[in-house]
């Protein structure tokens, strides 16, 4: 698939095509992979993990390959900004989401793999007994 | 350039992905969860787009949309767990911290 795209492009690709190729394939590869977790496992707190393969393996090795890619200096030292900032932020906001998640009546001991189909609720979701 | 409509595509479907969980998703800890997905994913499109644009400026706007993201999560997640935002640190409920 990805040969076959590369074939197409019209003259030979350089070391850093290559490298920045690699990269952003395996980073949206991470990412699509990342998303379906999301999408199909049980439970909020699997879902996490989902989400924390996009933050670091996607974004991660997206902006690295475009790092290779970069004319300018300054351009990398942003996208290093960018991974810096989100290699801090997203452990922090899983931390926050999974505590406000218990404190909400989320029990991450119990097994929440749904019977046929993850669609309808789980029973967690609509209890009004907090403030 | 070939490189990055392909990342820029790939990122999208991602994001299709992701907005079905915040749609669908049965928690409000799942809709939360996938918006901060979303948001991340945002940051890596704008990103690739300052790039495929040829001008790789777009990066202050990926590093502040990261920024907000952040900040917007952690708002959100303080505002569905303490039902305020201008929950005091110290409270009856301060053994369980802050956030």
């Amino acid at each position: 698939m990805m040969e076959a795209v590369l074939q197409t492009m019209a003259g030979p690709l350089t070391v850093a095509d290559w490298i920045s190729w690699f990269c952003i394939g395996s980073g949206v590869f991470f990412a699509f992979t990342g998303a379906v977790a999301i999408l199909r496992l049980p439970g909020v707190f699997s879902r996490m993990h989902g989400a924390g393969m996009i933050d670091t393996m996607g974004l991660g090795l997206i902006l690295t390959g475009l790092m290779v890619q970069a004319e300018e200096p300054i351009v990398i030292v942003k996208l290093a900004l960018i991974l810096a900032f989100v290699f801090f932020t997203s452990p922090t906001t899983t931390f926050a989401l999974a505590r406000a998640a218990i404190h909400g009546g989320v029990d991450p001991a119990a097994d929440p793999t749904p019977k046929a189909d993850p669609a309808p609720a789980q029973p967690e979701e609509t209890d009004p007994s907090r403030t | 350039m070939t490189l990055f409509s392909a990342a820029a595509v790939g990122i999208l479907a991602t994001l299709a992905l992701v907005m079905v969980r915040a749609v669908a998703g049965p928690t409000v800890f799942d809709r939360i969860l996938a918006v901060n997905a979303a948001g991340t994913l945002t940051v890596g499109l704008i990103a690739v787009y300052g790039f495929l644009d040829g001008r790789p400026d777009f990066l202050d706007i990926a590093l502040l949309y990261a920024l907000i993201n952040f900040i917007g999560t952690i708002a959100v997640t303080k505002y569905v767990k303490f039902r305020d935002l201008g929950h005091p640190a110290r409270s009856p409920q301060a053994e369980e911290g802050d956030v």
